[in-house]
């Protein structure tokens, strides 16, 4: 009896090996794509037939599809494979990578902090005099700033988003006769006509796991960049003037006029535990007005919670989301707060330079923005191609932005960026922490240099 | 307790034959299954299996209903779907391959990474256990020892080792083994991490053979290697069975290890790779990893479900002596 038991248990692994197995064959059939392109607009990245590039990110699917469909006709053309290589772990893993000896040869870095810290491993291959040509022709200086370490420059920019909006619900707007509003006080002002209606003028969310904060983070930095001067947010985010300024005060105090007033937002202490994906979804259903947030939270409203992209005149569709500009102090102040990838080199290869000067190219940005979900600051790129109204405005915005500012947070040190200033705006509404207390604490995390 | 009460409780345990279980253990074992034990372990195991559970409902809904509602609300209004099963399984693009081509690269790690560790600690704690030769305490006590370092912080020399070799100035003591972005690697680290407690456990194990069998086999003209095929082997079958399975389980969930020493590469990244990078770059495909979730879990069920005689008792072998 005991053999036989065993005998069955063990008829029973093998077979669900078995189909495992089964099931593995068959899903291994891969979609070898064809394309007819012109090859000659490859002309400069010839001679690197049969050699593979690793390009390592934290971009995964769904959104690194579209990146390999983008490199298709230069792969054909080239003979260059691009290997993406997509992880969560980017963060973590590259430092060890590169300690480890197994550096990837591109990264794709989300903030220019760790682009520092990868420099100063001394692994990092400075760009080539074509990719820094390219950069000088198609960037505004303010972007080959931020992929410059100590007057060298490593890292090209890649993909951009904009922060610096607020999505709302054209049809909820018109259907109540609310205006766009163009200045700090007009919008103070339709959040109290909002208010005094039974729908919630705000929705927030700073939910985001270990990364819960950084919603508000960028609240404080799209004011800063509007109640003071870029100079002063430069000195703010290298810590020349302390965290506890009375500048910096007197900005936590505007965001606290939207974000600690329960007449706006409801519950305040529920912003820290509402995640930002929930935050906008109660622009789609109408049960509140407004959402500050970046440009990517529109794919993930339209993906995951029914909303439809539309352009501000379409004003009867029902679940459709737009956004206006988040606005200055005055009319005519509007600076612009957003972040972007930087793709930078571990290797000299001239295969590897050829990839990182292709994604510098007009050429690229264009297919690539075409594909939808995806626009950068490249000056090249023509917004008639890039695929949804919202990226198009923050297009022209990177285009014409006097003042392009990067996410603070994002170039803090990250036991302030990816730490403290997180978890103090956290507790600034989850506890209803004092401005001063938050700021204090903040400027004390602040790493001796 | 008196004095007085001590000394019949003595005289009682030395007149009772000793296979007998002491007054210590069957006063555990009745502690163990009274009835308020084994309901505050069913109310234990209600609280822990409820998030699970809530997994496995949600993996079943719509994506649309996951977003907007909570999993107990799908009893109000049963909407199933194994939409979500689908494209874990099946729906893959060019950048990355569908969950069920990572099953193929778990088993290539998960196995030998399973047999390498057990059969040098089998051998290992054989020799530690039954050898005479100088130095034996001190050499098992060694390994032992080796336990208490983490495993994350050989992470970047091992790293190193593979990429690098091992060099000294100018003398290259280990040339580069040009073998980053295999199964090697993973094979190795997971074999290094696992040897420790491994040899322990087996020799623990093996030390309770009875030595009258080993000499007997000996003076039968058993020679060493005989004496394991025959005799010391099929006895430790339980024990390598049960550290079979632990291995095979810690190696099937392990994300640390085959992250780092897979380099990244998803030719060869294990299920637990994919699983983690499952919700998107922004998270907000998590109705996905419900449903990869149940998938992953599927090996380690089985596994366990086909071989709990084993664990059972595999999980006190070695652990306590006599």
């Amino acid at each position: 009896m005991r053999a036989t038991l065993r005998r069955r248990s063990t008829i029973g692994v093998a077979t669900l090996a078995v189909a495992a197995l089964a099931l593995s064959g068959c899903a291994a059939t891969e979609e070898e794509a064809t394309s007819d392109a012109d090859c000659s607009a490859y002309a400069d990245y010839l001679g690197n037939e049969g050699t593979e590039v690793e390009m390592y990110t934290t971009i995964v699917s769904p959104e690194a599809d579209l990146f390999q469909e983008s490199f298709l006709d230069f792969e054909e053309c080239t003979g260059i494979t691009i290997n993406w290589n997509g992880s969560q772990e980017f963060e973590a893993q590259l430092p060890v990578r590169v300690a480890g000896g197994t550096a990837p040869d591109l990264a794709i870095f989300p903030q220019p902090g760790l682009l520092a810290a990868m420099v100063a491993t001394g692994e990092m291959v400075p760009a080539s005099s074509a990719v820094a040509a390219s950069v000088d022709a198609n960037y505004t200086p303010d972007w080959k700033n931020y992929g410059t370490v100590d007057g060298t420059f490593y890292a090209a920019p890649l993909g951009a988003n904009v922060k610096s909006f607020v999505w709302y619900s054209p049809k909820t707007f018109a259907d109540n006769g609310w205006a766009i509003p163009s200045t700090w006080s007009e919008l103070l002002a339709l959040s109290d006509t909002i208010a005094a209606t039974d729908v919630q003028p705000w929705c927030v969310g700073f939910g985001s796991g270990e990364a819960t904060g950084w919603v508000g983070t960028d609240w404080m930095e799209d004011l800063m960049l509007r109640f003071q001067d870029a100079a002063t947010y430069d000195k703010w985010v290298s810590n020349e003037m302390k965290f506890n300024d009375p500048k910096v005060a007197e900005v936590l105090a505007e965001a606290g006029k939207i974000l600690k007033n329960p007449d706006y937002v409801g519950d305040v202490a529920a912003i820290a535990t509402t995640t930002f994906q929930d935050g906008g979804a109660g622009i789609v259903d109408g049960s509140c007005a407004m959402h500050r947030q970046a440009s990517f939270i529109g794919g993930i409203l339209a993906g995951d919670y029914g909303a439809e992209i539309v352009t501000p005149a379409d004003t009867d569709v029902e679940g459709g989301i737009t956004t206006f500009y988040f606005p200055g102090v005055s009319a005519d102040n509007k600076p612009a707060l957003g972040g972007g990838e930087f793709v930078g080199a571990f290797s000299d290869r001239p295969e590897v330079q050829a990839v990182q000067l292709y994604l510098t190219s007009a050429d690229w940005n264009n297919k690539k923005a075409s594909l939808g979900g995806w626009f950068s600051a490249h000056l090249g790129l023509d917004t008639a191609n890039v695929a949804d109204p919202v990226n198009a405005v923050a297009v022209e915005i990177l285009q014409n932005a006097t003042t392009f500012r990067f996410d603070a947070s994002d170039l803090m040190p990250a036991a302030v960026g990816a730490g403290t200033f997180w978890k103090e705006m956290t507790a600034w509404v989850a506890e209803d922490k004092a401005d001063k207390a938050v700021l204090d604490a903040i400027q004390a995390g602040w790493p001796a240099s | 307790m008196s004095i007085q009460a001590d000394k019949p409780a003595k005289k009682i345990k030395v007149a009772k034959p000793s296979k007998e279980p002491s007054a210590g253990v069957k006063k555990m074992k009745d502690a163990f299954s009274s009835p308020w034990a084994s309901f505050a372990a069913i109310v234990i195991a209600i609280f822990w299996t409820i998030p699970t559970f809530g997994l496995l409902v949600s993996s079943f809904r719509p994506e649309l209903d996951i977003n907007n509602s909570g999993w107990w609300t799908f009893f109000l209004s049963p909407n199933v779907t194994l939409e979500n099963y689908e494209s874990a399984l099946f729906q893959g693009t060019a950048v990355t391959p569908p969950l069920s081509q990572y099953f193929f690269n778990s088993f290539a790690i998960t196995l030998p990474a399973a047999i390498f560790p057990l059969t040098l600690a089998v051998f290992a704690a054989y020799a530690l256990a039954w050898f005479d030769f100088k130095g034996k305490n001190f050499i098992f006590f060694g390994i032992f020892a080796l336990q208490v370092i983490p495993l994350q912080m050989s992470l970047v020399p091992l790293l190193q080792l593979f990429a690098k070799g091992l060099v000294f100035g100018d003398s290259v003591l280990i040339p580069p083994l040009g073998i980053t972005g295999t199964y090697i690697p993973i094979w190795i680290a997971h074999t290094i991490f696992a040897l420790p407690l491994a040899i322990f456990l087996m020799h623990n194990f093996l030390r309770q053979i009875p030595r009258e069998l080993i000499e007997a086999a000996r003076v039968d003209g058993a020679g060493w290697f005989s004496l394991f095929r025959q005799v010391v082997f099929p006895l430790s079958i339980p024990a390598i069975a049960s550290f079979a399975i632990f291995q095979f389980l810690w190696v099937w969930n392990d994300l640390l290890v085959g992250l780092t020493f897979g380099g990244g590469v998803k030719d060869i990244a294990p299920l637990t790779v994919r699983l983690a990078e499952m919700v998107g770059t922004r998270g907000s495909n998590w109705e996905v990893l419900t449903a990869g979730a149940f998938i992953s879990m599927i090996v380690p069920l089985i596994v366990f479900f086909a071989l709990q005689r084993y664990f059972v008792r595999g999980l006190l072998a070695g652990s306590v002596k006599g």
